[in-house]
């Protein structure tokens, strides 16, 4: 089957990884795709609770590498969707408990009975950031439009450069259409211009993501949501196809429209 | 900056050796490997020495240094062709550094993480030697130093540095910092097609650009010293 292999990473934390990585791994899985979710952040794991499967662990990523379980019996299955796999991070360990070549053998042993392997990323550049890259065929760096964020993301790339994994594609998470529509905040045309990388999704803000988050339930699931249907456009993308970009102007529903007017009248 | 460095790569182990006494780099070598010998225990070795002329013996001792550490060195990467006579005579692979191919598509840090040569005071303008040429994007992090002019064509992101001992030259955006004339030159000149660095210094003195709103227009602008202060013209109105 030959899996590919993605790491979504950012420099900065808070971002926006492991919603990203949770989502687009339920939107592959919604398009048929054998998907594994990892979660590199060992010591500080989330991507489980994100996904609402914390309560499913008995084995982690470094039981795996340690060799204390087979990697099948720490696969997570999601039973929400078909053919979705969560490995989860180990919680009382530290980033060096597992080396980027550990990441590669362990890809490698998935590549054969999957479509996809997504990575999150860890915050930083330090050794979890290598761990998570290092088995990455291609890379997704997420960034907010705000500049703390863009510098973090600008630096990543470099490093990804640097390590021959790009080119990395990008994905704007956050953006707050209210806010670009007043010229509030850097636009998607600043982003790529100061990151010269390509855009392979935007996310709009929405507080349904939040709510999806706390419950364990990835906002991918619901396909009545306009952020859930920009993650399903970059997994769309992830497999080849030209879909065109939302358009985050658009978004504000009647009754917002109805409010602005109320309030400017 | 260390003199020694060692990195990850695709293939292994890049360690670069840099200025100064051998005896007290292998040192250093000696120490950083047993500090961390579990991490790289296994991995095959580049080296990287540049200019520095190095006997059989001297790579023999090196390549002894490594298997102690369990590491095997595979490569010898210099410039100097005695260098890399020696280091086939004990049957390694050499290569010329990267820098030195034309590889103009190329944007990797690894290329500019060590200064070509660390920058010495009192150069005066006829001493520079060679100019640098850098055909990439500079990313927030990445540094080059060179004692003569730079010339980079593609951006220097904010979080970029460029450190020269003459002039700097960007053929794109500057929005990093930049320091030209760093001996200690005040007669360097800094120009770029879209000039907005963080900061800039030529010689011993540091401008900021105005605050307030960012500007809109972008127009090549040439930046130079007169009567003790950074003074940045269009480059039009400077013709």
């Amino acid at each position: 089957m030959a899996a590919m292999v993605i790491t979504i990473t950012s420099g900065k934390g808070g971002v926006g990884k492991t919603t990203a990585t949770a989502n687009l791994g339920v939107a592959l899985a919604l398009l048929g795709k054998r998907v594994v979710v990892v979660d590199s952040d060992i010591g500080l794991r989330n991507l489980d609770v994100a996904m609402g499967l914390e309560n499913r662990i008995v084995y982690d990523i470094v039981d795996v590498t340690e060799g204390y379980c087979r990697l099948r019996q720490a696969l997570i299955r999601d039973k929400r969707v078909s053919e979705l796999y969560l490995l989860p991070a180990a919680q009382t360990r530290d980033k060096t408990a597992v080396s980027p070549e550990d990441m590669v053998r362990l890809c490698d042993q998935m590549r054969d009975d999957f479509n996809f392997v997504l990575i999150d990323s860890p915050a930083g550049i330090e050794q979890g950031f290598r761990n998570a890259i290092a088995p990455a065929d291609e890379v997704l760096i997420v960034t907010t439009p705000e500049v703390p964020a863009v510098r973090d993301a600008d630096r990543i790339i470099g490093l990804i450069e640097a390590e021959e994994k790009g080119p990395a594609s990008l994905i704007i998470n956050r953006l707050k259409p209210e806010m670009v529509r007043y010229g509030n905040m850097l636009t998607t045309a600043d982003v790529i211009e100061i990151l010269a990388i390509d855009l392979i999704g935007i996310i709009p803000e929405d507080e349904a993501i939040i709510v999806s988050m706390n419950k364990g339930i990835p906002i991918a699931l619901d396909d009545a949501n306009r952020a859930s249907l920009a993650f399903h456009n970059i997994a769309r993308r992830l497999l080849g196809e030209e879909v065109p970009f939302l358009d985050i102007r658009e978004m504000p529903n009647l009754i917002e429209r109805f409010v602005r007017f109320i309030r400017q009248g | 900056m260390a003199s020694v460095s060692i990195k990850g790569t695709k293939n292994g182990l890049l360690v670069t050796l840099g200025q100064g006494e051998l005896a007290s780099l292998l040192a250093e070598l000696e120490e950083r490997l047993s500090g961390t010998a579990s991490f790289f225990k296994g991995g095959q070795v580049a080296l990287q020495v540049g200019q520095r002329q190095l006997s059989v013996e001297e790579i023999g001792h090196i390549k002894a240094l490594l298997a102690q550490n369990e590491v095997a060195l595979e490569t010898v990467i210099s410039e100097a062709p005695g260098t890399r006579a020696a280091a086939r005579h004990l049957g390694l692979e050499t290569k010329r550094s990267p820098r030195t191919e034309p590889r103009p598509e190329r944007r990797a840090e690894e290329d500019f993480a060590e200064p070509f040569v660390p920058l010495r005071a009192g150069l005066s303008r006829g001493e520079f030697g060679e100019g640098a040429l850098v055909r990439c994007t500079l990313r927030s992090g990445q540094v080059i130093r060179h004692p003569g002019h730079v010339v980079v064509i593609g951006d220097v992101n904010a979080g970029a540095e460029v450190i020269a001992g003459g002039d700097i030259v960007i053929w794109g955006r500057l929005r990093g910092t930049v320091h030209a004339g760093a001996a200690g030159d005040d007669q360097a000149i800094v120009c770029a097609l879209d000039l907005a660095p963080t900061q800039l210094r030529i010689g011993k003195r540091i401008a900021r650009p105005p605050e307030g709103k960012p500007r809109r227009r972008s127009i090549p602008e040439i930046a130079f010293v007169q009567e003790g202060r950074i003074i940045v013209r269009s480059w039009k109105a400077s013709r």
